[in-house]
């Protein structure tokens, strides 16, 4: 299977990949998938308190090169809305964005699903109630 | 200078050896007949260079030419195999013993024939993939008609004791099969010594063409018999109908002429090769040989890079090598190999493993490129990886709750 462009662009120059310190109050942390499934994807965002703005967001991806190119395009998109702007980021946008095939919509899922994994978490460190959040992968 | 891309997926397939095509294109061109045509020169000249091809065949494992039945290949091979036995032995019994290791076209085979009636055991094997003697023992009975155990596995390279298996499975009066696909033409098999009553392999495994194999049906001692499955000309001795391909037979024969006398060198060259690249992929952390090191098939290895996805780690480099993974993410299935979990391997590791398979074109320079451009991709991926960086801080994964879908 040949992949796509972007999705080569973003495995071979992944962007934000790293750790935030997950103990900080700032610091939302979201761990989706398992090792059984083969890809497991942890999410981080850094939000301004005042602003709810996400001033940073890092990633890091044990999976195909579609899971590591989908959590790269999160991170990017992440980059500068707010955390309920965030929400708003779908899997199939990222399937539109990265051309992924059928087979690999799943890898969008995963991002979209550890984005919202990591809002929740930091919306429980810091008051907020938790989001319900429908469950989104079904294999 | 190195040129790219490099192969080393010669268990999938084989290049083929330019001697082996200058010897099939007359046969494309003047010398077109069909075997079968019996009335002119066209059709002497294409069935004694069947002949000749399928003496060749023979000799490399030690049959004689009334025993080898040309196929399709060795799926189709495996197919007669164990369907032919099945039809034909019917009134002995209908048990086969096989192993959840097994190919696919030995599986698949036998699953169709349990809705047919059937009864198999598929045995399991320790974590080296070799299947228990005793065990073996404890359930061949007298209603058992075929013991269908692999030569060496495709995937790790393991292979088995088949003379020990053949007398386990005669002694209840069962024939023996062994789909010999990636052993054939690589190490020595010789149908006497080994006890085989039915052997499947192919052509495109040993630097012949695609679309051709063969299947060993034992002619003496005893006389084994299996029941066609295509209706047709009767050609093959009424075992197997169809016009024969006879440029892919042609090349089949020098392909196995030419292992026949190459092999050693081969083999020797190769297994000193697949250390090297073994032992060096081996320095990395978390690294893991799978199959049984000490009777292996002497160009494939199989690594697990505890803590990468195999097909990511491919991409990293797959532009340049050609390799296989375990991890069949690339299929719809997702599942990672079948054979490196009934190794009892957990799926992380299954996840992350490379099959490398060395060929008879493979040179140094390849393994050397071969070994950065590996380490590399694993070292950039393992940075990319929680899971890494959980082992590092020294967290235990399997404390985890994953969020499993």
């Amino acid at each position: 299977m040949a992949y796509s462009k972007k999705v080569l662009e973003h495995y071979e120059n992944p962007q934000n990949v790293g750790t935030l310190d997950a103990n900080k109050q700032e610091v939302g942390t979201g761990l989706v998938g398992a090792p059984e499934c083969g890809d497991v994807m942890r999410l981080q965002i850094e939000v301004d308190p005042e602003t709810k703005v996400i001033r940073d967001a890092r990633f890091k991806t044990f999976g195909c090169g579609s899971a590591i190119a989908s959590s790269s395009v999160a991170t990017e998109w992440l980059k500068g809305k707010t955390i309920d702007e965030a929400l708003t980021i779908d899997n199939m946008d990222i399937v539109e964005e990265l051309a992924l095939p059928p087979v690999k919509i799943h890898c969008s899922v995963l991002a979209e699903d550890a984005i919202k994994a990591a809002i929740n978490d930091y919306r429980k460190k810091n008051g907020m109630p938790e989001l319900q959040l429908d469950e989104k992968i079904v294999h | 200078m190195l040129k790219l891309p490099i192969y080393l997926d010669n268990s999938a397939t084989t290049p083929v050896d330019p001697r082996v095509v200058d010897t099939m294109v007359p046969y494309f061109y003047e010398h077109f007949g069909n075997a079968a045509s019996r009335s002119h020169p066209f059709g002497w000249q294409a069935e004694d260079a069947v002949d000749q091809a399928r003496e060749r065949v023979a000799k490399l494992v030690n049959a004689s030419d009334k025993e080898i039945i040309l196929t399709s290949g060795a799926t189709e091979s495996d197919n007669l195999a164990i369907k032919g036995v099945f039809d034909m032995y019917g009134k002995k019994g209908n048990h086969i013993v096989t192993v959840t290791t097994e190919h696919k076209a030995v599986l698949d085979t036998c699953k169709h024939l349990e809705k047919l009636g059937a009864q198999i055991t598929y045995l399991k094997t320790d974590n080296e993939g070799n299947i228990d003697l005793n065990e073996l023992e404890s359930v061949v009975t007298d209603k058992t008609i075929l013991v269908s155990v692999m030569y060496a596995n495709n995937e790790i390279g393991t292979i088995a004791p088949i003379r020990q298996i053949a007398d386990i499975a005669h002694k209840k009066g069962s024939l023996l099969f062994t789909d010999a696909t990636q052993a054939a033409g690589k190490i020595s098999i010789d149908v006497e010594r080994d006890g085989i009553d039915l052997m499947a392999f192919s052509a495109h495994k040993m630097y012949g063409p695609k679309g051709v194999g063969a299947l060993y049906v034992r002619r003496k001692n005893p006389r084994v018999k299996v029941t066609a499955q295509m209706d047709g000309g009767g050609h093959e001795r009424g075992m197997r109908s169809g016009t024969l391909n006879v440029p892919g037979i042609v090349g089949f024969g020098k392909a196995a002429e030419l292992a026949m006398l190459e092999m050693d060198a081969d083999a020797a060259r190769l297994s000193v090769m697949r250390d090297r690249l073994e032992n060096a992929l081996m320095q990395m952390e978390e690294a893991y040989v799978n199959g049984n090191r000490k009777s292996r098939l002497p160009h494939i290895t199989n690594i697990s890079f505890k803590y990468v996805e195999g097909e990511g780690l491919m991409m990293a480099f797959n532009q340049n090598i050609a390799v296989s993974s375990g991890s069949a993410c690339t299929s719809a299935s997702l599942e990672p190999s079948y054979v490196l979990k009934a190794l009892g391997l957990g799926d992380d590791l299954a996840h992350s493993s490379i099959r490398f398979s060395l060929g008879r074109f493979n040179t140094d320079e390849q393994v050397d490129y071969t070994i950065e451009a590996v380490t590399k991709a694993v070292n950039k991926l393992r940075e990319m990886s929680p899971l890494w960086e959980m082992f590092k801080q020294g967290i235990d994964l399997s404390t985890i709750e994953w969020a499993e879908h």
